[in-house]
């Protein structure tokens, strides 16, 4: 297995390298944006006319306005510029961990107090049959 | 002669410094970890070094991708603090230390460590979270700070061996500054977790208890564990842990560990704390002669 296919194998998981990073340079730039105050005003009062500002592709911008945050991770988005579009919304970071996972807010924290997922079966697509 | 006495391994969670700021410290979720801090801040208020390398990664607060230093040094006089999205911490400025820092960068690149040299940055949670876990919430803060950015974020990481080995660099580094002064190194992040896609949450208890105990005993083991383990088996973020052998690979070959703490959770993270002081200080400390 190389490096690539090895990383690739980590079920629900997308690793930030290189091209993904390169596809996502665009939509991180815009999530970077809302660090401002003004910015995350302006994008809230109009999405798609902020989004139009930056040469993102438009399934990015499908996908900020659904706030389907898997999708994102999938085109390049990195975790903690995604964060910034959570707290644009008021939610914490919290809240979009669990919505990726499928869970609700409350379900995730438990789950964390709890130890954490573990990872028996989270290990490899391969063992869990995905690939 | 300017000398590195301990290292500090800590996570450095944001929603840490969030509970400190917004006085939650009290609330039953979050007593158990800042109990497990308090030794260690006592040891610090103790130790009272005079100048900290914190070895951190920003979180896309200070570097936007458009340019992405794998390792980075800030040699500025200050360093505000970053509006990571909901406002600036209130916590006090970091100032730096430029002379000393461009020395390091200066030795580290003659020791073939291709360093960038940042003059002028913000710093986010990755390191006010820790200098609020140790220090505590004093009005400006006790000692003078060197940032070392690392690049965690964007695949592939330095390796654990690249970073342990730039420790022992730093430690030479260090050794040749003519200033007697007290270094305290710091590796932060991690431990086990990940915070994206459906795995979020993942924590590996058993990871990072092998890990402390690593350092202690057997980092040259632990430099040899390839990136890959890290996001496999700890979390997609448990690769900051790389940051924790810089800070070990600065304290020579061998150390007696002060204080350990891990606890689960804060937010999405399993957080450790070790304590490691170099052979040559806890002697000194404790009047033993070598053994």
């Amino acid at each position: 297995m190389t490096a690539k296919e090895a990383y690739e194998d980590i079920p629900g998981t997308w690793v930030f390298d290189a091209q993904r990073a390169r596809k996502g340079f665009h939509l991180n730039q815009f999530l970077y944006s809302l660090m401002k105050a003004e910015n995350r005003r302006r994008f809230l009062a109009d999405e798609r006319t902020y989004l139009d500002e930056w040469p993102m592709s438009e399934a990015q911008k499908v996908a900020v306005m659904k706030r389907d945050w898997n999708t994102l991770l999938d085109l390049g988005g990195v975790s903690y510029a995604l964060a910034k579009l959570a707290f644009t919304d008021e939610h914490s970071y919290q809240y979009m961990a669990a919505e990726m996972c499928g869970l609700t807010q409350d379900e995730y924290a438990a789950m964390m107090m709890q130890g954490g997922r573990k990872l028996d079966g989270w290990r490899s697509k391969k063992e869990r049959g995905e690939a | 002669m300017a000398k590195i006495i301990a290292g500090v391994g800590t996570s450095h969670t944001p929603a840490i410094g969030a509970a400190i700021d917004l006085g939650k410290t009290g609330e039953p979720y979050w007593v158990p970890l800042f109990k497990g801090y308090e030794p260690a801040k006592a040891w610090m208020a103790e130790t009272r070094p005079d100048v900290v390398i914190m070895v951190y990664n920003d979180h896309v607060n200070a570097f936007d991708f458009k340019i992405i230093p794998t390792f980075a040094i800030g040699c500025a006089e200050e360093f505000p603090i970053a509006d990571e999205g909901w406002g600036a911490r209130p916590v006090p400025i970091v100032k730096g230390y430029p002379e000393f820092a461009s020395h390091l960068v200066q030795s580290l690149v003659l020791d073939e460590f291709d360093i960038t040299i940042v003059n002028q940055m913000e710093v986010d949670h990755g390191l006010t979270s820790p200098m609020s876990l140790l220090f505590g919430t004093p009005e400006a803060w006790p000692v003078r700070v060197i940032p070392l950015a690392v690049n965690v974020i964007q695949y592939p990481a330095p390796t654990g061996n690249r970073c342990y080995n730039l420790g022992k660099a730093i430690k030479t580094a260090v050794e040749s500054w003519d200033e007697d002064l007290n270094v305290v190194i710091f590796g932060t992040g991690g431990m086990s977790h990940q915070i994206q896609g459906p795995r979020a949450g993942l924590v590996n208890k058993d990871f990072d208890i092998a890990f402390l105990d690593g350092l202690s005993k057997d980092p040259e083991a632990l430099a040899k564990i390839p990136p890959l383990t890290y996001l496999r088996d700890a979390g997609n973020e448990a690769i900051e842990l790389v940051m924790w052998l810089i800070m070990r690979g600065a304290l020579g070959d061998k150390v007696d560990e002060i204080y350990r703490f891990h606890h689960v959770p804060a937010s999405s993270t399993a957080v450790g704390c070790i304590i490691l002081e170099t052979d040559e200080y806890h002697r000194q400390k404790t009047g033993k002669a070598a053994a």
